[in-house]
């Protein structure tokens, strides 16, 4: 079980130094990379796009104020969106705007499962499946890959309650570690395992839909 | 969870803990155990591992160049 964090990278301390130094080319790098990432992330603590965008702000400012301090014992990006979630929280409790952690998340409401996939009590297997899961393994990449899937994808993390999503992106679209995303948002382990479980069981049958609705 | 088998429809709540290490290993064999056995948890894990593949070929959104000014401002405001 992994639940270590992840150590700067030597990519992380020499941008660190670069930042040091004043290099602006390498904050601008910086800033384009998590500029949309971090305004999303802000804003679902506050109550207004204006207001995140002030956060972060606020947060880039932390972060270079706080440079000096970078210690390399998270990766780089993990210790910028800590600095971020937390002046973000701290804002919308100001704000007197208190999220509840439910709302971020999406409630039990939402399950992973459909009754429908599995046999009822009175059937044979009760909890086994009612028709099986098709086999996507035949379908060639040029279509899963195609614009329209990734379209398709693109809108479902859109519907995802706001926490799922983001856990999503970063895990999936981005590629961090669990250990980063919880950290980077604050959340438990278990948490991020089950707001990661929700949004991919839905983007699966987003695409599962999408594959499915010609099928011979 | 108790010692009996795993059913299809646990196994599809258990899909991301076991994709995400994070099964005792007690558990982590029964997952494996019924897998072993079962054409539509194997389809449906599958099927996972498809969205996840895909979803990472989505584009990490870029912020626009052209509306950095402000921050490339305060960054040299920061360093004088």
């Amino acid at each position: 079980m992994t639940t270590g964090t992840t150590l700067a990278s030597a990519e992380d301390l020499a941008l660190v130094e670069r930042l040091k130094a004043g290099d602006e080319t390498a904050f601008a790098m910086l800033v384009r990379q998590h500029q949309a990432q971090m305004l999303r992330v802000a804003r679902m603590y506050v109550s207004s796009q204006a207001v995140a965008e002030d956060v972060v702000a606020d947060a880039w400012l932390g972060i270079l104020q706080g440079l000096d301090r970078f210690e390399g014992r998270s990766s780089l990006r993990t210790w910028m969106y800590r600095i971020l979630t937390n002046i973000a929280k701290t804002r919308g409790q100001r704000e007197g705007r208190s999220v509840p952690f439910s709302s971020l998340a999406g409630d039990d409401l939402d399950a992973a499962v459909d009754e429908s996939w599995f046999q009822g009590s009175g059937d044979r297997w009760p909890g086994g499946w009612a028709s099986l899961p098709d086999d996507w393994r035949g379908i060639p990449d040029d279509r899963l890959l195609s614009a329209e899937v990734r379209a398709l994808i693109g809108a479902a993390i859109a519907d995802l309650p706001p926490m799922q999503a983001e856990v999503l992106r970063l895990r999936d679209v981005r590629g961090w570690s669990s250990a980063e995303v919880r950290n980077a948002l604050d959340i438990s382990e278990t948490n991020q395992r089950v707001l990661l479980h929700r949004a991919r069981s839905k983007v699966r049958r987003a695409l599962e839909h999408y594959l499915e609705k010609d099928r011979p | 969870m108790s010692d009996i088998d795993l059913t299809c429809r646990e196994m599809v709540e258990l899909v991301t803990d076991y994709l995400e290490d994070a099964l005792p290993t007690p558990d982590r064999v029964r997952f494996e155990e019924h897998l072993a056995g079962c054409e539509g948890c194997g389809h449906h894990l599958e099927q996972m591992r498809t969205t996840i593949r895909v979803t990472g070929t989505l584009d990490e959104d870029a912020f626009p160049a052209g509306q950095l000014d402000g921050l490339i401002q305060a960054f040299r405001g920061w360093r004088g």
